[in-house]
């Protein structure tokens, strides 16, 4: 029981990330009916830049709560910018063209970031400084919370609540559903649409970047190519819960997460290695796309001519 | 086209690959040879045209997004691989007595192409019966799925090796290699000129249109899937006999990308187009290498920008849908002053001409 309730607890660790990704998955393919292949990268720079940040300004040197929350929003406002640069730059002269075409140009953006950052700064993986002091404590029995869960917890769930916020409470929010619902129309109606497009990319990618930086706080273990697996995995959560489908993604997320860490905890008593744990998200999706077409969340759409 | 001049042809071809798989030996041909590095690079190159090639029948004509390339190679390479290690050594003795050993060779090689195919085939037709009720990008990310999962399922059976690879003895040549490029090439220019290329191209078009002409449109993907399969499993069983060593990294979803970028690139829904985009993709990072000094250090990042770059610029692709052919240039020069005539636009697709409510028709596919 005690395993179990600590594997529950790192596992909802894991997902929290994943769900967190897989919010802009999802925002930006509800919007524009784009996999954002880049998106796994953007969460890569989050925590790169969170890197750097503490360095240069000198918040390495020991942990405080005021060098995390600068760390924390200086990358997320960072990567919103990087995110916006690369819609406006690489997507938006593609969108009047088939969809594959931009899907192209978001696989050579994702090539772009991972090489650069490679040739810059080495394939080598770094050791991200302790912004929070770690502390475990014990839950019942002997299931232990560590501080960084804690703190992924927390800021994942108040970011979750602020999006829900955004989306349904400000006009911006009633925006961007009207523009995933129809771009033109919510064109005619006046909407800034380019303007809602390039929103909806800053907000999915500062969520990606609190990703990058919280996982470099419960793992603290970064390296260029970091975002490719997370990314994928976040991308399948996010297709799992239904894709476009808010809550879908955070659900997708935990889902995967703790699916994961149950292979690698439980596997063995079943048969099953645990180096399939990265092809367990990927069993779950399949399984699940063949009950429910359209993920657990997402409506059926029934078609018509 | 006549018998004769068919006969013809496949003279000529034969001869031109005897003649240019001499060139890349190491001896060469009559002392002209290229030496071991460029012959590697064509090599391959013949190997990636034979996948774009394939996935550009289920992809690009058939309209049906699948990144799943990289298992079904997999599947190929490894399956034949088995075949060939554990049981091909007493086919060996037992031909070689008979037949001499070069003889054997090719026939256990043939053996081993037809086992690789089929068991991609198999492959398809498994993951394609109830991935291709699926649409659009749920379809992409099951394919992707399956691929990852054969890659992961192989990387933990020990009996071909694991994580640590799997020696395979090198049967492949470029004959082989070139030869069975020409026929994939063959194979699918035929289909899609046959009826069932009909069908194909119009479930692209509209997938309920064409269901309501009925076509079979299950059937049809699902046969598309499994040609295209039992093609990447060509490709694989060749890379593995050419390489002669198989590792999992080698099957990694990224080779699905790449082989995507190339028919992208070249123009999705064009076969000469898949080639180009092959000889594209192939070529760019090798001459990459050539960067003076320090910049080699950033060859796949000006890569990766060059790959934008000529996305940017021609997002149908390089040929859009249309097919190179040599009568370009005959038409060119019978009427010099009727330039627009040339590739002229009666046959661009809706597809291409790209509606700007792209995105829009896809939502409202979903909100009806």
């Amino acid at each position: 029981m005690d395993t179990f309730v600590q594997q529950l607890i790192n596992g909802l660790t894991i997902g929290a990330i994943y769900a967190l990704l897989a919010l802009g998955y999802t925002m930006v393919y509800g919007i524009l009916r784009l996999i954002n292949f880049a998106h796994g990268d953007i969460y890569m720079v989050g925590a790169f830049v969170g890197y750097f940040m503490a360095y240069q300004l000198g918040f390495a040197t020991g942990p405080s709560l005021v060098g995390l929350s600068v760390v924390l929003v200086g990358s997320m406002i960072a990567a919103a910018l990087v995110g916006m640069a690369i819609e406006r730059f690489a997507y938006r002269p593609l969108r009047k063209y088939a969809r594959m075409t931009t899907l192209i140009a978001a696989i050579g953006v994702s090539l772009l970031i991972e090489n650069s950052f490679v040739a810059r700064l080495g394939a080598a993986p770094r050791a991200f400084p302790q912004l929070l002091r770690e502390q475990s404590y014990t839950l019942f029995g002997n299931a232990a919370i560590s501080k960084s869960q804690i703190l992924i917890f927390a800021v994942s769930i108040a970011l979750m609540l602020l999006l829900q916020w955004v989306i349904f409470k400000t006009k911006v929010g009633t925006a961007m559903r009207a523009v995933s619902f129809n771009l033109n129309s919510a064109k005619l109606m006046g909407i800034n649409t380019d303007f809602i497009i390039s929103f909806t990319f800053a907000l999915g990618s500062a969520l990606a970047a609190a990703g990058g930086v919280l996982t470099a706080q419960y793992n603290p273990q970064i390296d260029p190519l970091m975002g490719i697996l997370t990314g994928l995995k976040a991308f399948v959560a996010a297709v799992l819960g239904g894709i476009g489908n808010i809550p879908g993604a955070v659900l997708g997320g935990l889902l995967i997460g703790i699916a994961e860490t149950f292979v690698v905890g439980y596997g063995q008593n079943v048969g099953i290695p645990s180096t399939f744990r990265d092809a367990v998200a990927f069993a779950i999706l399949i399984l699940v796309l063949l009950v429910r077409p359209s993920g657990l969340l997402g409506s059926t759409v029934q078609e018509k001519v | 086209m006549p018998t004769l001049k068919r006969v013809i042809a496949t003279i000529v071809i034969v001869i031109a690959l005897v003649l240019v798989n001499a060139f890349m030996s190491k001896e060469g041909l009559f002392g002209f040879g290229i030496g071991a590095y460029p012959a590697d690079v064509l090599m391959t190159l013949t190997i990636n045209i034979i996948l774009a090639v394939s996935l550009n029948l289920i992809t690009g004509f058939t309209g049906q997004f699948s990144i799943g390339h990289a298992g079904f190679m997999a599947i190929g390479a490894y399956s034949s691989a088995y075949l060939v290690v554990y049981h091909a050594q007493f086919w060996e003795r037992s031909l070689s007595g008979t037949v001499g050993s070069t003889v054997a060779h090719a026939l256990i090689f043939l053996v081993a192409i037809a086992f690789g195919c089929l068991v991609a085939a198999l492959a398809g037709l498994l993951v394609g019966i109830p991935s291709l009720r699926l649409r659009g990008d749920y379809l992409a990310i099951v394919t992707l799925g399956f691929a990852e999962i054969i890659r992961i399922v192989i990387l933990n059976i020990d009996k071909v090796g694991g994580a640590t690879g799997f020696s395979v003895p090198g049967y492949s040549n470029f004959i082989w290699v070139g030869g069975f490029a020409i026929i994939s090439i063959v194979i699918v220019h035929n289909i899609i000129h046959s009826d069932i290329g009909r069908a194909l191209v119009s479930i692209r078009e509209d997938e309920l249109a064409a269901e309501a002409m009925g076509i079979n449109t299950t059937r049809y993907k699902v046969l598309a899937f499994v040609i295209s399969s039992a093609l990447a499993g060509l490709a694989g069983v060749l890379f593995g006999h050419y390489r002669q060593f198989l590792s999992t990294n080698d099957f990694q979803f990224i080779r699905s990308f790449e082989v995507i970028i190339m028919i992208v690139l070249g123009g999705m829904g064009s076969l000469t187009g898949a080639v180009l985009g092959a000889i594209v993709i192939t070529i760019m990072p090798e001459l990459l290498r050539k960067l003076p000094g320090d910049f080699s250090r950033y060859r796949l990042v000006v890569y990766a920008a060059m790959l934008i770059i000529i996305i940017l610029t021609r997002p149908q692709g390089i040929l859009g849908t249309r097919e190179f052919s040599l009568s370009w240039l005959k038409r060119a020069r019978k009427r010099p002053e009727g330039a627009q005539v040339v590739g002229g636009t009666s046959g661009v697709s809706i597809a291409e001409q790209g509606p700007p409510s792209a995105i829009d028709k896809e939502k409202d596919r979903e909100n009806l």
